[in-house]
């Protein structure tokens, strides 16, 4: 059974390579630079997090995709753990990047084009979990709440390309409109930590969304199984 | 054949608009009470950049609340007896035009009285208006589809308003930007790079609309 095996032989590669962005991340040697110095280890969690929510999201905006195609529900399931799944890393990517903002630029949070944009990422995700819990009906919930996330992630798109000529230069490093891809002035010593934490968060976040998943299945079998009691 | 089905879409909601004015007019009161409001609280401490903000603010409000009734009304049995009869890219189409017509009337009533009570800042002035006019157009087109999602949900207006605001943030900053180029005294070439944006952004939420709504409307 091939397909059992690497069932956790991905998840035990998952383990090792966190272990080693952890260890290495920590450990490891990094630049000395001004302003910034140790907080640069920041990096391999901060800008891992943001990775694995765009990456989840994007898989998410797929499943919506994919619900108004063919009307099962599963995908919506699916669509809506992804939300959960990616509001968390994006809570964690807000909270990672606030602390280091307050040690190198001395403030929690700035009016930069790309925090605002991160901000309005997360509101519409709120917004996308209160239209959720205000539906009942779960084949209606599934088609509105797939159709927002559509509408919503194309225009969030369209706005995280034409934020930054509304708002002027930005103090957050990164290409425009892309804050996590700035590896071309990476240190050739932290890309041995820096590609690995990418890989390593990805795959976590895919993980902890395969868990959350599974935990909704399981309430929806259980709700069923005590309706049909009833 | 389907800019038919607009026109008559259209003369419907005319129609419906004008029997019942006090919807109309409870917009129309909305805005002048709180542009009054505004020029009772901010009396002494306008600067034009908070002049320029205010404005835009309380235009977003007003097309927020104009737009939230655009579904509301709608009945499920007028709902279906329209779904035998038009498409519904005819619909939503038909909803974003009338929207966008109540919308460059309110917005050209507002900025005549918000001129008259908060001082004259920019009341001659035509890159502002082209501005203005092509802003309310934004404003309509994206939130016509969010009232087409937040009418089918309880408690409407505040999903209209967490659904909404996120996604009008980015055309509120691209507004606020070009307005306040256009008091400063640019021209229209100066501001025309965020009119375009503007408009593409208009033309995307249109394409989404036409792709999206008929899943909103088949139950």
């Amino acid at each position: 059974m091939p397909n059992k095996t690497w069932n956790y032989t991905w998840k035990i590669f998952t383990i090792v390579l966190m272990l080693y962005v952890i260890l290495g991340g920590l450990l490891f040697e990094v630049p000395a630079l001004p302003v910034i110095h140790q907080t640069i280890r920041n990096i391999y969690f901060h800008v891992g997090m943001w990775f694995s929510m765009i990456f989840i999201l994007f898989v998410g905006f797929l499943f919506s995709l994919a619900y108004l195609r063919t009307f099962d529900l599963k995908y919506d399931r699916m669509a809506f753990a992804t939300v959960k799944t990616g509001l968390i890393f994006g809570f964690l990517g807000i909270i990672t990047g606030m602390i280091w903002a307050q040690n190198t630029w001395g403030t929690y949070w700035v009016n930069d084009p790309k925090l605002n944009g991160a901000a309005v990422g997360i509101l519409v995700y709120l917004a996308y979990l209160i239209l959720r819990a205000s539906l009942d009906d779960p084949e209606k919930r599934g088609r509105l709440a797939a159709v927002y996330k559509i509408f919503a992630f194309v225009i969030m798109f369209v706005f995280i390309m034409i934020l930054p000529r509304i708002s002027g230069p930005s103090i957050h490093p990164g290409v425009d409109g892309n804050p996590a891809l700035a590896t071309g002035d990476l240190d050739p010593m932290m890309r041995r930590v820096f590609f690995p934490a990418i890989l390593g968060w990805i795959l976590f976040s895919w993980w902890i969304y395969t868990v959350v998943e599974r935990k909704d299945k399981i309430n929806q079998k259980i709700n069923q199984l005590n309706a049909d009691q009833l | 054949m389907v800019i038919k089905e607009i026109i008559y879409l259209m003369q419907k909601e005319f129609l419906l608009e004008w029997r019942q004015k006090h919807a109309l007019g409870g917009i129309m009161l909305y805005l002048v009470s709180t542009i009054f409001i505004c020029y009772l609280s901010f009396a002494g401490i306008m600067s034009v950049p908070t002049w320029n903000a205010l404005f835009w603010i309380i235009i977003a409000f007003a097309s927020l609340n104009l737009v939230l009734k655009s579904f509301a009304d709608e009945t499920s049995g007028r709902k279906l007896y329209l779904y035998t009869l038009a498409t519904p890219s005819a619909i939503i189409f038909s909803k974003i035009l009338i929207n966008s017509i109540v919308m460059v009337v309110l917005g050209v009533l507002g900025f005549i009285l918000f001129n008259l009570f908060m001082g004259n800042m920019a009341g001659g002035n035509f890159t502002y208006w082209l501005v203005l006019i092509i802003g309310v157009l934004g404003f309509s087109s994206i939130l016509t589809m969010v009232s087409a999602i937040a009418s089918q949900a309880r408690n409407n207006f505040t999903l209209m308003a967490i659904l909404g605001f996120p996604l009008i943030l980015p055309l509120l900053l691209l507004l606020i930007r070009a307005s306040l180029l256009a008091i400063e005294g640019a021209s229209i070439k100066s501001v025309s790079g965020d009119l375009v944006v503007i408009l593409l952004l208009v033309m995307i939420s249109l394409t989404l609309s036409n792709i999206l709504f008929p899943y909103l409307w088949k139950e």
